[in-house]
């Protein structure tokens, strides 16, 4: 499943999508950058609630397919704006992140 | 690729909301060369993890990236206050970062072990009260 397809679910929106494309290939949950960075696949959705600009670069570096923001936790503009810039998706749901990982494993495969 | 590729970058100790601009360069280089995505994916993460602890730890420092047929290596130095243990730091879960830092997501204690782990040789060369110099390779 793309991340374009993703946002026609119900319970997720797009913060900003500059790849839409991208296919997913399952999830990680984690707020601490470097368990994610570690342990996260290339191609995995990222769930987190860390909205501070260190995710874009943590996304970008470890190639995952989208950032998706759990718990209605909200980013600034710039976050928004270099996320953008640098072609990374970011989601956001209000969903809590186990909520948030069985609806992506329901609608994934 | 015959010839060999140098890029040199100063870490920018003050600002934290710019760092990872070497690593994202580096990565951006790696992909424009064709480099393999799961060998730029290790790198691009090797060298964010250093270029943090740089910034977090270390106050800065410069990054030299150099590239030819065999792979990359990746020099990191600083001028900051070394590390006394070395084997301590290198396990996971030890961080002496401040909570400043750690509320935005880093001092897991997981850096070193990552720089580790996504290369395939790494030397960390410290000393106390002068820096740390950290070089990395990761073959193609
Ligand atoms: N360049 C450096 N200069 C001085 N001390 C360093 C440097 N790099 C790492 N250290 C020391 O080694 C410890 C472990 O580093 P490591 O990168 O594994 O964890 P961290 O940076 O504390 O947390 P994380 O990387 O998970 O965000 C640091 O907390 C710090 O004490
Ligand atoms: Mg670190």
């Amino acid at each position: 499943m793309t991340v374009n397809e993703l946002l026609t679910v119900d319970g997720f929106e797009a913060v900003t999508v500059p790849d839409g494309d991208r296919e997913m290939n399952g999830c990680y949950i984690g707020d601490l950058l470097s368990w994610v960075m570690g342990r996260a696949k290339a191609d995995n959705a990222w769930i987190t609630i860390m909205s501070n600009i260190n995710i874009v670069a943590v996304a970008s570096l470890a190639d995952v397919a989208c950032i998706i923001l759990a718990e209605g936790v909200e980013v600034d503009s710039s976050v928004r704006e270099t996320a953008e810039a640098k072609d990374v998706n970011i989601l956001s749901t209000k969903l809590p992140a186990y909520e948030t990982a069985v609806l992506l494993n329901k609608v994934i495969l | 690729m015959s010839d060999k590729l140098n890029f040199h970058y100063d870490v920018d100790g003050e600002n934290f909301t710019s760092a990872g601009q070497a690593s994202v360069s580096v990565k951006k280089n790696l992909r424009q060369l064709g480099v393999d995505a799961e060998i730029i994916r290790r790198i691009s993460i090797a060298m964010y993890e250093g270029e943090i602890n740089m910034v977090i730890h270390a106050g800065g420092g410069v990054a030299d990236v150099e590239v030819d047929d065999t792979g990359v290596i990746i020099i990191l130095s600083d001028k900051g206050p070394g590390i006394a243990d070395v084997e301590l730091a290198m396990q996971e879960g030890y961080s002496t970062a401040p909570d400043g830092v750690r509320s935005l997501g880093f001092g897991a204690g997981m850096g070193l072990p990552n720089m580790k782990r996504y290369t395939d040789e790494m030397i960390v060369d410290s000393v106390v009260g002068e820096g740390t110099t950290i070089t990395m390779k990761v073959n193609f």
